[in-house]
């Protein structure tokens, strides 16, 4: 891939932003060892997916080539680069970090709005519809009801009701 | 031993087995589940959208076995490091605390710190005790091997689990698995993620990553797989057929969870640990232990 990285495009800010997101605050002690893409199950399977790449992105300050790229939503969660970092970056709590400046400047992944959706209707990531739990109580299970209120506020409060469908 | 048993979302609906076989088994072992139908998913969707609700989320439900003066138990690799994290970052940061107990207010709530949580199994390898686990093994399961995941957030972050296994070589889940007269047994890449987190995000990928490792199992033909994850099983179990016919391959490889294969070794039969609704039959398997009532 050829690329021309224009200084005068790149945004300065970005890691100071990073930095105060919680789980962004390691971004600056990289080094760029690569241990983390190394590491990765995910990069094993898909070349997009390099944590040093985005590491490296990040720090020179190309947001907006940050934010809108898939890769971010890309990490499972391991947490393996983590565990190996020499540097302590906490990389898997960093493109936590990450996404949620995507989310906050307007990039959410499909996937997350659907899942809010189901929260913010059930409590729950799944509904537990009358046939599953009469296959519970014929399991000898106790019954599950859905209590989505206090969820419900809990995303009022922090303004996550805002991607729930409807709400907008 | 008492618990607040926190289900999260993925056990009651896709994974009553695992469920079953819990409760089953803790009960025979003295260990109390105390059901809690206040808890709510415990907070990971969120974390990736906002670092503040997720918090807040997990807060909630830590706040609920607080009040009850439970610690929690866990069956879901996913909600055990929600809540665990969620619980350490609180726990260290008083500035912090204050702000979410500011908006847990509203809803009624107040996080304390109060509440340990931790996973089934690690109750079982940890507080209850692998000696006393032994003398409940009734059947021994001699002549199964097992090929052991133990999945990513069982054993990782490391540093909020106290370190109680190595998060590089984890012996834990296969010392519960060989006490029970069956043989946990080692495969390539053993310790890796099964995929599940980006099962939404990028299917393909995802399911590369699962079927690596079905291919692995295959390789050193195990008996069975054993997980402590209702994610992991959707990617190994309920994943499998979609990717043998993605990848024009054959696995047939049952996904056990590890309750169930304690169960059995405890004296219970198949069907009271819930095996008819593993997808993958675990038959063959069966069929290998001695003593099992063709029921």
């Amino acid at each position: 891939m050829e690329q021309v990285i224009k200084i005068s495009e790149l945004d300065r800010n970005f890691k100071y932003q990073i930095l105060k997101e919680p789980g962004g605050e390691g971004l600056l002690k990289c080094f760029a060892c690569g241990t983390c893409t190394a590491s990765c199950p995910v990069r094993e399977v898909d070349e997009k997916f390099n944590p040093r790449k985005i590491i490296r992105m990040a720090i020179l300050g190309m947001k907006k080539e940050v934010l809108e790229n898939e890769f971010i939503w890309l990490c499972a969660g391991c947490y393996i680069c983590q565990e190996r970092c020499p540097q302590d970056v906490r990389i898997t709590d960093l493109m936590g970090a990450l996404r949620n400046i995507a989310v906050k400047e307007g990039f959410i992944h499909p996937s997350f709005v659907a899942q809010i959706d189901f929260l913010h209707k059930f409590g729950r990531l799944y509904e537990v519809t009358e046939f599953d739990n009469k296959k519970r109580v014929k399991n000898g299970l106790p019954e599950i009801k859905h209590m989505p209120e206090e969820i419900q506020k809990i995303f009022e409060e922090t303004g996550v009701a805002k991607f729930v469908e409807g709400e907008q | 031993m008492k618990y607040a048993l926190f289900l999260g979302c993925t056990i009651p609906v896709r994974a009553q087995n695992y469920e079953l076989a819990a409760r089953k088994v803790a009960k025979k072992l003295g260990i109390e589940f105390v059901d809690v139908p206040e808890f709510s998913c415990c907070g990971f969707p969120v974390k990736s959208v906002s670092h503040e609700a997720y918090l807040l989320i997990s807060a909630r439900n830590l706040a609920i076995a607080e009040e009850k003066g439970l610690n929690i138990a866990t069956l879901c690799n996913a909600c055990t490091v929600t809540l665990v994290e969620a619980n350490e970052e609180l726990k260290k940061d008083p500035e912090l605390r204050q702000k979410i107990n500011e908006k847990l207010r509203k809803i009624g709530k107040e996080y304390r710190g109060t509440a340990e949580v931790r996973h089934f199994a690690r109750i079982l390898y940890e507080d209850y005790g692998i000696d006393k686990l032994k003398e409940h093994i009734v059947r021994p399961l001699e002549g199964l091997n097992i090929a052991v995941h133990y999945g990513c957030h069982f054993l990782r972050p490391s540093e909020v689990y106290q370190e109680f296994d190595d998060p590089e070589n984890p012996k834990s889940l296969d010392e519960l698995v060989n006490i029970t007269g069956a043989k946990s047994i080692w495969y390539k890449e053993r310790d890796k993620c099964c995929g599940g987190g980006i099962l939404g995000i990028k299917e393909e990928d995802a399911l590369k990553m699962t079927k690596d490792k079905l291919d692995n199992i295959k390789e050193v033909e195990a008996d069975a797989m054993i997980s402590i994850c209702p994610f992991c099983s959707v990617m190994y179990e309920g994943s499998q057929k979609k990717i043998e016919k993605m990848f024009e391959t054959e696995y047939n490889i049952p996904v056990i969870y590890y309750p169930q294969l304690l169960g059995l070794a405890m004296g219970f039969e198949p069907e009271e640990l819930g095996y008819k609704m593993n997808r993958i039959k675990a038959k063959r398997m069966l069929e290998k232990v001695t003593g099992i009532g063709t029921a």
